[in-house]
């Protein structure tokens, strides 16, 4: 249940300033360890030629080796090792370029970090951000394009944040590295080529407030991470045949914002959540279940998820297609949920709305 | 022998040189990481092996997978995402896996294999197998904790495993002596109760002659053994490229490594016909191997939900 103390994230605000998402990351970054001599970045290769696309460059000519530095290939032991930074009163940053890395790690996360401060009765604090990289595209297959983030929002004691736009990635950074509470910062590859405004100075965008992107009054699509970008684009489509969407971005996961989902859905009467990940037992699912937990017996309700199909990620690049949702099927369902019936209507692809095309090898 | 070590060396580089030509037309969708001046110690291990030895091996592993005896058509079009490619188009470069010639399977998550490797000269020994297991990995992957875990298992149930690590030097863009306190992997096993040793990546035909004798010793008493060997990745860590730019290490530093190259160095110690002989066969095979991927169709969108689970009445695929 979000706080209501806490406001409603401002949209983006006008400004002349545009930055990559990885720029703005990587601003977030600069300006904590700035901020705060206890704020350190580390991981497997956050300090190579590549910087980890570019988000940790600089870094480590600017604060030194101690405060920035690349690990040993010890994903287990590093996150036990942040773990214990994190007790001394460091706010460590570990950094792991694939998502599929933290099966690695989720014993030190999920029997440690998230535990600490409920089983030692409040006495400890892991002030602990993980940031883990979503893959797609590029035959980057089986092992290289989980989105597991369901699976930490399953546990208690961990929070979930994954920023769609260079505005958010900035201040949700900021505000993981300022909570008390371990943190999973999850950031999609082909995000990190996208665009936006982001002002100068250090913000943060709290937890547990969701943002309407797009206001409609037909259907509700929630859209998580880079699934943000596929409903706004659904929505264009949807708008061509005069269904008008709502498109909502969750930010946090967890702490989740049902309170303004719920208040989308209750106008709209359907709802369909898109993740970038698998539905069952993930975000598309618990979003969608609490949905209808509240508003049963209130409103007449049409659901539905959408995210991975329920297969092994493949390679070639004509099953990869069929894998992902993408604008075109995310509209082509909410016409048939709109209009309860299968239409058979797929939108003929529009050149300003196609997906970015990411070219490897990584 | 030298004449088969030829062929088979002179066949990965040429491979994967046709690798990298294609792959700025885009038909190669999947990340490669290519084996180019690490090939000796594939053929070299793999020369000592029977057909029914198993390797396991890391997502550089077109020398492994070619070396042990894998299908050259369908790895081919494999990267191309093909449904001939040896994992019918959904595994990619990263996991070529051949059961038929004993590859068991490449795995993109650093050190993965090395216990599965474990786990498989357990299952043989209990079948009082004398097969062996290699188990072929990175300097970087004797990082992860599932290496001392394995080193300690195979130790204490005696298993017939013989561990490769392929020294390159460099875990991606870091070397190994800013990532290691003491970078002698070979003395990590030997802490464990295993024998080790040290030996040179390029010398394909010591290579052989030292697995041979090692593995007799092994086939007939059992317990694991362990090869640090020293190597060299001449391209970049993933891709078709060179990558001296980027500063991490300089040219100069593999210069050694291309004035031994073993392709090179065994060329010149076959009769010039007896190689051009070689070279021709090999240059038919790969062209043919191109332009089978090039010809094979994509997996059909059926194939998007096959696989997932064994279903009652499929038979295990095999070539
Ligand atoms: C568990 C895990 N952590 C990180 C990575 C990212 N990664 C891919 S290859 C690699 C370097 C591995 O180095 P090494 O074991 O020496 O093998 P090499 O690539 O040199 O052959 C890293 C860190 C990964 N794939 N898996
Ligand atoms: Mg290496």
């Amino acid at each position: 249940m979000p706080s209501p103390a806490v406001k409603p994230p401002r949209p983006a605000p006008k400004t002349d300033r545009t930055l990559s998402f990885v720029d703005a990351v990587r601003e977030a970054a600069e300006l904590e360890m700035a901020r705060d001599p206890n704020v350190i970045v580390f991981g497997l290769d956050v300090d190579d030629p590549k910087a980890i696309q570019g988000t940790t460059r600089g870094l480590p000519e600017r604060f030194g080796p101690e405060r920035c530095f690349g690990t040993p290939l010890s994903e287990d032991a590093m996150t036990g090792a942040a773990i214990g930074m994190a007790l001394a009163g460091l706010r460590p940053v570990h950094v792991h370029i694939r998502m599929d890395f933290l099966l690695l790690a989720m014993n030190q996360l999920l029997n440690v970090a998230a535990k600490s401060r409920y089983m030692y009765g409040g006495r400890v604090n892991v002030p602990l951000v993980v940031r883990a990289m979503i893959g797609k595209s590029w035959g980057q297959g089986a092992q290289h394009s989980q989105g597991l983030h369901g699976m930490f929002m399953h546990v208690p004691g961990i929070k979930v944040v994954a920023p769609a736009t260079p505005y958010d990635a900035k201040g949700c950074l900021a505000a993981a590295v300022r909570d008390d509470n371990p943190v999973l910062y999850v950031e999609h590859r082909l995000l990190h080529f996208t665009k936006g405004p982001v002002p100068e100075a250090a913000y943060t965008v709290e937890p547990g407030k969701a943002r309407v992107t797009r206001r409609g009054a037909d259907v509700t699509l929630v859209g998580i991470s880079s699934m943000q970008v596929e409903c706004l684009r659904a929505a264009a489509y949807l708008a061509d045949v005069g269904i008008e969407a709502e498109v909502i971005d969750p930010i946090w996961l967890s702490p989740l914002d049902m309170d303004t989902i719920c208040e989308s859905v209750e106008r709209t009467g359907r709802l369909i959540v898109v993740d970038t990940a698998w539905t069952n037992c993930g975000a598309a699912a618990e979003i969608t279940a609490q949905v209808a937990e509240r508003l049963q017996g209130i409103r007449d309700l049409r659901l539905k998820r959408m995210g991975f199909a329920p297969t092994t990620c493949p390679t070639a690049p004509n099953l990869e297609d069929l894998f992902y949702p993408n604008a075109r099927t995310v509209a082509a369902a909410a016409r048939d949920l709109v209009e309860d019936v299968k239409t058979g209507w797929l939108p003929a692809e529009r050149a300003d709305l196609k997906s970015i095309e990411f070219k490897g090898p990584f | 022998m030298l004449a088969r070590l030829y062929r088979s060396l002179y066949r990965i580089r040429r491979v994967e040189e046709e690798v990298a030509r294609a792959y700025p037309t885009d038909k190669i969708k999947s990340p490669v990481h290519l084996s180019i001046g690490q090939e000796a110690v594939s053929v070299g291990v793999c020369a000592a092996l029977r057909p029914t030895d198993v390797v396991f091996g890391t997502y550089r592993g077109h020398a492994l997978y070619l070396a042990k005896g894998g299908d050259l058509n369908a790895m081919v079009a494999e990267l191309y995402g093909k449904a001939t490619g040896c994992a019918r188009g959904k595994g990619g470069s990263m996991h070529l896996v051949d059961t038929a010639a004993g590859v068991m399977g490449t795995s993109a998550v650093v050190g993965t294999t090395i216990a599965n490797a474990a786990g498989y000269a357990y299952a043989l020994k209990t079948r009082r197998s004398d097969a062996v297991v290699v188990s072929f990995f990175g300097d970087g992957a004797s990082e992860e904790g599932v290496f001392a875990e394995t080193l300690n298992f195979a130790s204490l149930k005696s298993l017939p495993v013989l561990f490769v690590c392929e020294n390159n030097g460099y875990a991606i863009h870091t070397s190994q002596a800013k990532r290691q306190g003491r970078p002698d992997i070979a003395a990590r096993a030997e802490a464990y109760g295993i024998p080790a040793e040290r030996l040179d990546g390029n010398d394909v035909v010591g290579l052989l002659e030292r697995t041979r004798t090692v593995l007799s010793g092994m086939r007939a008493l059992g317990g694991p053994h362990f090869f640090e060997v020293k190597t060299y990745r001449l391209r970049e860590h993933v891709g078709p490229g060179r990558d001296f730019a980027l500063g991490y290490r300089a040219e100069a530093e593999a210069e050694p490594w291309v004035t031994n190259d073993p392709v090179q160095k065994l060329a010149a110690r076959l009769p010039a016909g007896e190689r051009v002989a070689i070279e021709q066969e090999v240059e038919a095979e790969v062209a043919a191997a191109f332009a089978f991927a090039e010809a094979s169709p994509f997996p059909a969108a059926g194939e998007l939900m096959t696989d997932i689970y064994q279903e009652a009445g499929d038979a295990l695929a095999c070539r």
